[in-house]
């Protein structure tokens, strides 16, 4: 299939440096018509710095990069968007209060008599989708949208741009099952009508499944090339990271121990005022993980939120080793639970990106001894302390000053955990722990968990991922529009069956057709 | 309540008040009702004219402020740029009194265009190109402005003459209406034209389109091959230019003359309009005749002698119903998602 002479776009000895750091070295690449390239790399290997450069939002400091064969020079987006390279960033490009005709116009807007002309746009827009099955409403804003519509939006105003090079960084890391495999039919189809794609990717399964090559950096270089016919997920991991990665996580039978969280009849409603949690009832045991699984958006975000004391439970009960905590604060829970909360969205719930690490790390002891004397704060001791969680969990940073937003996801996740897990505790409740997130990162978030686990804390974990619900879990529970659907063991539960409940089919009825 | 729901309810709150307002003012001025002082004091055709003549420089003003956030920059110092375009055309006005009174006053305005337009070129490049805090700039603006407006200020000049009332033909017959609609000098209808040529700019050009990307989230506008900081200049330097023009409207066409610290505080209602309207110009011109009204039921009470109300109350009043209705408004209003942040393109790095 990718056999055309001429690729369609290469890049050559292309190196960038920045002060102190070199992104890319030397990294050489060819992609041909017709083809999606995986693009595979951990967090801060080179991959975003070299898009950005292949988009023309960075000058490489050598090299040169051709477009069918001819040697171009980008000197903004506009001359990457002129040659017919289009690019669906990680953290989506829209303006949220706009229509999508308007977002798929900026820059290129079509103009009649002086105006807008916003139906020759709307036109265009519904070639597109039909053409390529793309459904998107032109006249919907964007903010109303969710997520996977988002990124088809953004999909076409790639093609609206006439595209003939996609690059897709990241592009599952915010949807469901579903919607990567609806993703996928259509990067077949594109390519099927001869575009090339750049598909840039921290998921081993998924480059398998949809590239047609795959190309590995590490550390700013182009350590090798897979095919995805013979390579497997643990060879592909360890050329990520450079050693062997245990991609399943190793553990002990479970001991479970008396119950620490127990929750009963739980109600909430979500930030629009529609009903979120419906009669909730759940327990969790000392030295067991229960993994609660199901699409995003059934109502596990709630579920944390009222857990944690971020939002007002409207009915039932929660207690924490038999102590009443129903709408307490998230102190109160945090100390007297004790318990500790790695959530599902680090930026806004986790750290303050504009803090050190050191501080990030006491976030919620900043005020016991000995980081707090009366009303003066010791640095000090929130140093020495960041020093040694720093070197305990494996967190890359300059030093433990660096402000957070300088790390990498994966190091800010961990940092996160640092703060999170080294405080004594009996319940942990991890929302989406390792989203976005690097294979090496992860495997060290996963044996972590267990770590706790073992310690006889009990661990709620809560997961979009059904990979990781079924590699750490002990029991799982499924969560359907708010209720929990079914509880089973780890062992009773296979990929199949948690398919029909979260979907929605109950258990008697998936029982009766398996 | 929903951010949609509050904006949808007052807009057709605020119609049905307009048509009451319109429907009560023909009453009053076409029947006995024009006996009774209060009727006479809240809707007579003096109050119409008076609160159509404050209106302008805040709306103006308000228009101003639209341009800038709309593209990303906060400017609160409009009231300096408001200032200064006054003295401007003050100055150019006196020099010129020897020329036709057409001519000069042209050139007065033109000057206080001119002159606001440097000093939004000023906003813009310490806010840009040394990433100096906006409000903070806004505030350099406002103190420079006072400052060299009276230092500069000759007491002893006089401007002779001002814009006249210039009727539309036949449109002005119309009884009410038309004496305060379709009876007013150049630069007021200027004010009102524009309000119409802001918002089909905004929501129907490219430019529009772009102003409002670089306003909403910069790096969309980048990505996509948008010069982010160029439509900030440029937009701010547009927006001084229509605070220039109010500040040329007072002196030109209200007063006459130039007084120090003439614009009273009109640059900063211009922003509560701004922000009222929902950074929409008809919004802000909808919220600036509120204000505009609010003014004009000050000089009417005081003409009217009403004495059993105080004095200093009465001139409370236009301040305190501004704060009344942006207190009421804060947080069910949108601005621009990106005003106010230094935007840093990657490609500069």
């Amino acid at each position: 299939m990718a056999n055309e002479k001429i690729p369609a776009l290469e890049v050559r000895h292309i190196t960038k440096r920045f002060p102190g750091v070199i992104a890319n070295q030397d990294v050489n690449l060819k992609l041909y018509p017709g083809e999606i390239l995986g693009l595979l790399g951990e967090n801060g290997a080179g991959k975003t710095t070299l898009m950005n450069i292949i988009y023309g939002l960075y000058h490489p400091t050598e090299g040169e990069i051709l477009v069918r064969g001819q040697p171009v020079v980008m000197h903004s987006p506009k001359d990457a968007i002129a040659l017919g390279i289009g690019m669906v960033h990680q953290h989506f490009q829209l303006v949220p209060v706009m229509t999508v005709a308007e977002n798929v116009m900026l820059g290129s807007e079509t103009v009649r008599n002086g105006f807008l002309d916003v139906g020759a746009v709307a036109q265009r827009i519904h070639e597109l989708s039909s053409r390529y099955n793309l459904d998107v409403d032109p006249y919907a804003l964007v903010e109303d949208l969710p997520v996977g519509v988002r990124q088809r939006v953004e999909i076409v105003k790639t093609l609206y741009r006439q595209a003939e090079i996609l690059i897709l960084d990241e592009p599952t890391a915010v949807l469901t099952p579903q919607e990567i495999q609806g993703l996928f039919q259509i990067m077949n189809l594109l390519k099927e009508q001869g575009k090339s794609i750049i598909f840039i990717t921290h998921k081993l399964k998924e480059v398998l499944q949809v590239a047609d090559r795959i190309a590995v950096l590490r550390q700013g270089k182009v350590v090798g090339e897979a095919d995805p016919k013979t390579a497997t997920q643990a060879s592909l991991a360890a050329m990520m990271v450079g050693r062997e990665v245990i991609l399943t996580v190793d553990k002990k039978p479970a001991q479970p121990g008396p119950v620490i969280l127990e929750i009963d009849g739980l109600t909430a409603r979500n930030d629009l005022g529609e009903p979120a949690l419906r009669e909730v009832s759940l327990s969790v045991r000392a030295g067991e993980i229960l993994g609660v699984a199901g699409v995003q958006g059934n109502g596990q975000t709630e579920l944390v939120e009222v857990l944690t004391g971020l939002r007002p439970a409207l009915g039932g009960r929660i207690a924490i080793q038999g102590k009443e905590m129903t709408n307490a604060s998230p102190r109160r829970i945090t100390e007297e639970g004790p318990s500790c909360h790695v959530p599902e969205d680090r930026h806004a719930y986790g750290m303050v990106s504009s803090y050190s690490v050191a501080h990030n790390l006491v976030l919620n002891t900043y005020y016991l001894p000995p980081f707090a004397q009366g009303i003066t704060v010791n640095e000090s001791a929130i140093v020495e302390h960041a020093q040694r969680l720093v070197a305990e969990y494996d967190v890359r940073t300059p030093s433990v000053l660096t402000p957070a937003s300088s790390l990498s996801g994966g190091n800010q996740q961990k940092m996160v955990v640092a703060r999170e897990f080294s405080r004594p505790v009996k319940l942990l409740i991890a929302a989406q722990p390792t989203r976005g997130i690097d294979v090496g990162s992860i495997e060290f978030i996963h044996n972590q968990i267990v770590a706790k686990r073992d310690e006889e804390v009990a661990v709620l974990l809560v997961s979009y991922e059904l990979d990781e619900i079924m590699a750490l879990s002990d029991r799982i529970a499924v969560m359907y529009k708010g209720q929990i659907i079914d509880v089973l063991p780890r062992e009773e539960a296979t990929r199949e069956k948690l398919g029909l409940l979260m979907a929605g089919v109950h258990p008697d009825e998936a029982a009766a057709s398996t | 309540m929903s951010r949609k729901r509050v904006w949808k309810t007052s807009s057709i709150v605020s119609m049905v008040v307009a048509v009451g307002l319109v429907a009560m003012a023909i009453l009053v001025n076409t029947t006995s009702l024009s006996q009774h002082t209060w009727l006479r004091v809240l809707f007579g055709v003096s109050a119409m004219n008076f609160a159509l003549r404050a209106t302008v420089p805040l709306v103006l003003g308000a228009l101003s402020g639209i341009l800038c956030e709309r593209s990303g920059i906060i400017n609160i110092g409009i009231e300096g740029m408001m200032l200064a375009g006054a003295f401007a055309g003050f100055v150019v006005k006196v020099a010129t009194n020897g020329w036709p009174l057409g001519l000069s006053l042209m050139a007065g305005v033109l000057a206080a265009i001119l002159i606001g337009g440097v000093m939004g070129l000023l906003h813009a490049t310490l806010s840009i190109r040394y990433r100096m805090d906006q409000i903070i700039s806004g505030t350099i603006i406002i103190i420079l402005a006072a400052g060299f407006t009276a230092y500069l200020f000759d007491r002893d000049a006089v401007a002779e003459g001002k814009f006249v009332a210039m009727p539309i033909p036949g449109l002005s017959k119309i009884p009410v209406l038309g004496e305060v609609l379709f009876n007013n000098p150049p630069l007021t209808y200027l004010a009102l034209i524009l309000v119409v040529v802001l918002h089909v700019a905004l929501f129907h050009t490219r430019w529009g389109l772009r102003t409002r990307a670089c306003g909403e989230h910069p790096r969309a506008a980048d990505t996509v091959g948008i010069n982010v900081n160029r439509y900030r200049y440029m937009n701010t330097t547009l927006g001084g230019m229509m605070a220039g023009l109010a500040g040329g409207f007072l002196v030109l066409e209200a007063v006459g003359q130039f007084q120090e610290g003439m614009t009273a505080g009109r640059g900063f209602i211009s922003l509560a309009a701004m922000i009222f309207g929902n950074w929409m110009p008809f919004g802000a011109l909808g919220a600036s005749a509120l204000f505009g009204y609010t003014q004009a039921l000050q000089n009417e009470l005081l003409l009217a002698g009403v004495v059993n109300v105080p004095r200093h109350f009465i001139s409370m009043l236009p301040y305190v119903v501004t704060i009344v209705a942006v207190s009421g408004f804060v947080g069910r209003v949108r601005p621009p998602a990106a005003e106010g942040k230094v935007y840093e393109t990657e490609s500069s790095a």
